[in-house]
């Protein structure tokens, strides 16, 4: 009769795991499939003029980060970080592009002034880049490495060691 | 008799109704079917078809010209799928983990009901009445003045 009595606290033992489970990760991150995927084709009419195609990338490893002028504060804390980095970077074969998702030209010109932006950036009529690469919010960065795969997607700011470590990782690989 | 009759035939035609917007060959019915089928990504309790992002804007926008281009639904969002994972799918495919998702409310249900049933049963299980034990010589002096009694109310 014991066994009995024992049954419904020994019930709520895999219900607890469950939940427990559930409450450690976050509910609205949403894990990307795209990770270790070819990176999806893009071209973006660059705002300082011509145009960027990742086909014109090929080999060369891409740090692609997607903001917005009204993404506050997250963008705007990260803006001199992805500046300073590509300065830093750029002489050893790295390739930044910057895509400005919803938001009006002025308003992301703008916003590259302010942060003196010298990679390239360009818009993305119609969302269809950032809907290709799963992106959900901003400021999201792809790492792209030489044999075109996404190696890296991060969600919100990038720390400047989170960068600089996924940085040497697409520099470095063969 | 004849209300109850013609209450019945509402939902059966509001059923009628959609079956046939459904099947309907416009094609804006066929991208507010196919995006009332996917999550929006920012307001992730509402459809794609609901949610008033941009973001969903544009994914509406997309499923439109998907639509246009012959793309089936399924091919639609397996395009969303390929892009954003499980979670972009408002009803989640029926395997792995997921089919917890399934499976649970019907288990849930099932231990519930043989809870009840297990539970109903002991409450209305009937004893057999025990004939409590008596001291037999109180027993024996109650017979004896009773036959006593009988003796001399005859007399």
């Amino acid at each position: 009769m014991s066994w009995k009595k024992a049954l419904i606290p020994l019930a709520c033992v895999p219900v607890i795991i469950l939940l427990a489970y559930g409450f450690w990760t976050d509910p609205r991150a949403i894990p990307s499939p795209l990770v270790q995927k070819p990176a999806p084709h893009f071209k973006i009419a660059v705002f300082d003029g011509g145009d960027m195609s990742l086909d014109s990338l090929t080999g060369k490893p891409v740090v692609l980060n997607f903001w917005a002028s009204w993404c506050y504060p997250a963008c705007y804390e990260e803006a001199p970080l992805l500046e300073s980095t590509w300065r830093k970077y750029k002489e050893q074969g790295l390739t930044m592009v910057g895509v400005a998702i919803q938001d009006k030209e002025a308003n992301a010109r703008e916003f590259m002034r302010r942060f003196n932006f010298t990679f390239p950036n360009g818009p993305d009529p119609g969302g269809k880049i950032s809907i290709d690469y799963g992106v959900y919010g901003v400021p999201e960065t792809f790492f792209i490495d030489r044999q075109g795969r996404i190696a890296y997607k991060h969600v919100g700011v990038l720390t400047p060691a989170l960068l600089e470590a996924n940085l040497r990782a697409i520099l470095k690989g063969g | 008799m004849v209300l109850m009759g013609l209450a019945a035939m509402i939902p059966l035609a509001a059923l009628a109704v959609s079956a046939v917007g459904l099947a309907s060959p416009d094609p804006e019915d066929r991208v507010r079917e196919i995006a009332s089928g996917l999550r929006c990504v920012v307001c992730q309790n509402l459809s794609v078809a609901d949610s008033p992002s941009e973001l969903a804007n544009e994914m509406r926008n997309l499923v439109r010209e998907l639509v246009q281009q012959g793309k089936t639904p399924e091919e639609i969002k397996a395009y969303f799928q390929s892009r954003y994972g499980d979670f972009v799918l408002l009803e989640p495919p029926k395997r792995g983990f997921n089919l917890l998702v399934w499976g649970l409310p019907f288990v849930a249900l099932l231990v519930g009901a043989c809870g009840v049933y297990l539970v109903a049963r002991r409450w209305t299980e009937r004893r057999e009445p025990t004939t409590p034990s008596v001291d037999p010589d109180l027993l024996e002096r109650v017979r004896r003045e009773l036959r006593e009694r009988e003796g001399s109310g005859r007399s």
